[in-house]
């Protein structure tokens, strides 16, 4: 599968997205450039972490207008799949390519720790590698990612299965303290309408080898690369 | 010379010994400016002079003893001199790092203080062509109960996690300690690590006259201005008015000067390149300049500008951050501004290297100073300042009357230390994992990381004992360089090299001077030992309030290789059943322990260290962890043995308990307990593998003994001692920074 990395001025994880899906997993990925306006016949586009532009003003407010996100709109609204992690998932949100937003989490404060995800629907091009409530373990690393959305927004997302992970603990319970942000219903990831487009919180892109402490984030990327079109 | 002798500008103040002396000049040095250039400096000259002879830049007072330092073995590829120093690890790979404090500005303005002290450090690494993979940071504070230490605390902790985190270089490790003797002056010295191919480092040497000088980064602005001056003075009521000398960080265009500056550097057209840290433009070109034994002229006109109206004297001290300067192949100009263009990034021409030796500064038509490079450089004052043991011994406790505490009070109350309990609620807000290199991040005894690509690994660990120090000065810094390399070997790495962040008081006081210079006898000595040089350093001075130093604080950095990263060893008890084991080179006494700390105690002097025994400790962990006969290996430090056997069941993967006898065991002894100062390492393996690794301890000639034995059971039993539950132990060591952030207390 062909893959493209978005690296914005202040991306981070890109170098390590793209180490991820080319050098563990063996696909073929690339590094789209932020003033590009063309995704290089990429067949699936990862938005990675980072602060991009610095996120001085609100995360994501500002890539949303790059001239690359022009085309990953077009290409989302073509039925083409868009992954967004931590800043990506920001980004998304801003584009309204996702419902709902980030906004600081619950501690005010920056969290990096490893956190157990719940799969709550499996049957997306992002998940079919695994099965639902399936528990996920991947690192999050963030300020910036307690899941907002209104009532009904969320109620909605429910019914139409666009949950696709929420944050619990090792026994696959929901708790607060397993809640590491706040999030709304401990939401840590979800997908658009379509199923094209998915945002999370936590880095997939850092869980792909054991010696750096586990590989659950493989299913993730082994979801989509069956997935293709 | 054809061209005018510089002259004051319209409305500078007037230059004389009293202005010198304003600009923090002694009488003789005022005197010497004159005599090296021949007349009345102007008011520029004298604040270039001013920052250049100040402490924090020319080492005035530490040079002469830095020198006696061991900076060389097969494996140095860069000793001092340059930006950072760098150690060959193997594959062609050189490891570029260096320490480097900013306690000054993060008292004054912890926030941005400590963000840009993790700035300044990153641009010492990348300007030698490594990407930075690791941060560290050593951070002391005041008592708990002063009531500036938790807006430090938080302001600090907070710079560095708003800065690391936004650059994209993992912080992996670090210290944290609490004690009143910081309540006046903080320490925050932050350490970072690069990698390089060991043919693509870059220099800070100037070559070629004619070649362009380019500015490249940030637009200059009025902040941070004698910001090098302010580290070189003590603090007073004061210091609160000082705000404005501290630098204000912006992390994503240190992010973009990263990348840019790496991809630059690729292009092969930089000849010299250098941040433009402490003293700024300053200090970055005429040190360039003197290292290549040449000149450099420069059109202050050119220099991009925050806002218009800067004066030279301006322009040329500011410590606006994000800022490098490069010296580029003539004629290849085009091409480093065509990347730095791709970052958006400023790359202007600013001038040219020369070959008079000379540092001559033009502005709106005129020179405005021209001053012999060497005597902002190389040829600044050095002194030998007088030293002197303190008259007065430190002044020792009478011995307590009252009754030890019972094992399991002592225990509960050392792992509800600040400095003893879990430092999670600070590095939680680090990025520890971006670069996907972090095998073993903040947590365990010393940091792991892998070199891609290679089946190498590094292991990093930085350390203090300050209370140690204060004892003795020299036997504390023995004791901490040993700490920091039986870490690193603890995890199975072999220590290969030392950087240095030396913290004291007022060197003109002859007793501070004196703990300085047993400070830096005791890092030759014990570098000497390891054979592990010190290859890069830095030394802040000053660090006193109202007359009150700090206690003598060298901060030791050590790296360590290891030649498989998949056999590196952690703190951690993995298996029950396994063997707990003790080995060590002298035996543990309560001097400068957390113990003899909490509970009031005079814990007598320190015990002498055998350097010689060390390096075989270090020696016999090193092949114990290759051989994979070790399965956890934990240096008992604060708090002592009972306090490091809890933190080994403490696995974060899951909890285990531990069951071990002492011996006299039934009479409680504190120093059994929660002696430290010995060099002790706790150790755990499988059953069959005791013998060999007793024989592999013995044959090094150190004491080996089994203790007991690691259990399922979530309990820690010493004897008939102590008997208590591992959870619990385990709430109170990760509550014990949260509870006081939350309580009033």
């Amino acid at each position: 599968m062909k893959w493209g990395v978005v690296r914005f001025p202040g991306s981070l994880d890109d170098g390590d997205s793209l180490y991820a899906l080319a050098d563990v997993m063996g696909q073929d990925a690339r590094i789209l450039w932020h003033k590009d306006t063309t995704l290089g016949g990429a067949e699936c586009v990862l938005l990675p972490g980072g602060f991009s532009y610095g996120d001085y003003l609100r995360t994501g407010a500002i890539a949303r207008f790059s001239p690359i996100m022009k085309s990953v709109a077009k290409f989302a609204a073509d039925g083409g799949l868009v992954i967004g992690t931590c800043n990506g998932f920001q980004i998304l949100c801003e584009a309204h390519l996702l419902p709902g937003a980030l906004t600081r989490n619950r501690s005010l404060s920056f969290i990096c720790e490893w956190v157990w995800l719940r799969v709550e629907n499996a049957k997306t091009p992002f998940t079919r590698a695994a099965k639902q409530g399936d528990l996920l373990r991947l690192p999050i690393k963030h300020g910036e990612g307690l899941y907002v959305a209104p009532e009904d927004e969320l109620r909605q997302m429910e019914e139409r299965g666009q949950v696709i992970l929420r944050y619990v603990d090792s026994e696959g319970r929901e708790t607060e303290s397993a809640n590491p942000n706040g999030s709304m219903r401990a939401i840590a990831g979800v997908a658009n309408e379509r199923f094209n487009v998915f945002g999370l919180m936590p880095h997939p892109e850092h869980a792909v080898e054991p010696m750096l402490g586990g590989t659950d984030g493989l299913k993730i990327f082994q979801s989509i690369a069956g997935s293709a079109r | 010379m054809s061209e005018r002798a510089p002259a004051a500008l319209p409305g500078e103040p007037k230059v004389d010994l009293e202005q010198g002396r304003a600009h923090g000049l002694a009488a003789d040095e005022y005197r010497k400016i004159e005599q090296i250039i021949g007349r009345t400096p102007t008011y520029t000259e004298l604040g270039v002079f001013s920052v250049m002879w100040s402490e924090h830049c020319s080492y005035k007072s530490s040079r002469r003893h830095l020198k006696t330092l061991p900076s060389k073995s097969e494996l140095v590829v860069q000793g001092p001199g340059e930006n950072a120093g760098a150690i060959d690890v193997g594959d062609g790979w050189a490891a570029v790092f260096k320490i480097e404090s900013h306690n000054h500005p993060s008292f004054v303005e912890p926030y941005q203080g400590a963000a840009t002290g993790v700035g300044g450090i990153l641009r010492d690494i990348f300007t030698m062509g490594a990407r930075p993979i690791a941060s560290m940071d050593s951070l002391k504070f005041g008592s708990f109960d002063h009531p500036r230490t938790r807006y430090l605390l938080g302001g600090v902790v907070g710079g560095i996690g708003g800065y690391g985190n936004c650059v994209g270089v993992p912080t992996v490790a670090g210290e944290v300690m609490f004690d009143a003797a910081y309540n006046e002056n903080i320490l925050v010295n932050a350490f970072c690590l690069g990698l390089v191919r060991k043919d693509e480092m870059m220099s800070a040497r100037a070559r070629g006259p004619g070649n362009p000088v380019l500015y490249v980064g940030s637009a200059t602005g009025r902040d941070g201005i004698h910001g090098a001056s302010m580290a070189s003075a003590e603090f007073d009521k004061e210091s609160e008015a000082k705000r404005p000398a501290v630098q204000v960080g912006d992390p994503f265009t240190e992010k973009l000067l990263i990348e840019a500056c790496l991809e630059a550097g690729r292009t092969g057209a930089i000849v010299a390149i250098q941040d433009m840290g402490a003293a700024g433009l300053t200090s970055s070109s005429s040190e360039m300049a003197d290292r290549g034994g040449l000149g450099i002229e420069l059109d202050l006109d050119l220099v991009p500008l925050r806002e218009a109206g800067l004066t030279p004297y301006e322009i040329l001290l500011s410590e606006s951050q994000e800022r490098m300067l490069i010296v580029a192949e003539r004629g290849r100009e085009a091409e480093l501004q065509a990347v730095f263009e791709k970052w958006d990034l400023h790359a202007v021409v600013i001038g040219h290297v020369t070959d008079d030796r000379r540092w001559r500064m033009r502005w709106h038509g005129q020179v405005v100073a021209d001053i012999p490079v060497a005597s902002l450089a190389a040829d600044a004052p050095l002194y030998d300042r007088p030293a002197a043991a303190p008259k007065i011994q430190p002044v020792r406790k009478p011995p307590s009357s009252e009754p030890h505490p019972t094992p399991a009070k002592a225990l509960r109350a050392l792992l509800d230390s600040p400095n003893v309990g879990s430092k999670k609620w600070v590095f939680r807000q680090y990025d520890s994992l971006v670069q996907s290199n972090t095998v073993e991040g903040p947590g365990s005894d010393a940091a792991v990381l892998r070199i891609k690509n290679s089946r190498r690994g590094i292991a990093l660990k930085v350390d203090s004992n300050p209370r140690a120090c204060a004892l003795d000065p020299y036997l504390g810094a023995v004791g901490t360089v040993c700490e920091a390399v039986r870490n690193v070997a603890c995890a199975g790495a072999r220590p290969v090299g030392i950087t240095n962040c030396l913290n004291y008081g007022n060197p003109e006081r002859p007793e501070v001077m004196w703990q300085f210079i047993r400070g830096v006898e005791a890092l030759r000595d014990a570098s000497l030992a390891f054979g592990a040089p010190v290859v890069s350093g830095n030394v802040s001075f000053y660090n006193e309030t109202e007359g009150r130093a700090i206690p003598p604080t060298p901060t030791i950095a050590v790296l360590g290789v290891m030649l498989d990263v998949s056999k590196h060893v952690t703190q951690f008890f993995k298996n029950p059943g396994d063997v707990i084991a003790l080995v060590r080179t002298a035996r543990p006494s309560l001097a400068a322990s957390e113990y003899s700390a909490i509970f009031g105690i005079d814990g007598g002097p320190l015990g002498s260290i055998d350097l010689a025994r060390e390096a075989a400790l270090v020696e016999g962990l090193v092949a114990g962890a290759e051989g994979g006969l070790i399965r956890s290996a934990h240096d008992i430090a604060e708090g002592g043995l009972v306090v490091a056997i809890a933190e080994a069941c403490f696995n974060p993967r899951a909890i285990l308990g531990a069951e071990v006898e002492l011996g006299r065991a039934g009479n409680a002894d504190a120093v059994d307990f929660f002696g430290e100062g010995a060099s002790t390492v706790l150790l755990s393996m499988a059953e069959g593998d005791i013998a060999e690794v007793e024989r592999s301890f013995a044959s090094r000639g150190l004491e080996f003994a089994v203790i007991g034995r690691v259990t399922s059971e979530h309990r820690l039993k010493i004897g008939t001692a102590l008997d208590e539950d591992v959870s619990e132990l385990m709430r109170i060591y990760e509550n014990a920074i949260p509870r006081r952030l939350a309580g009033g207390d």
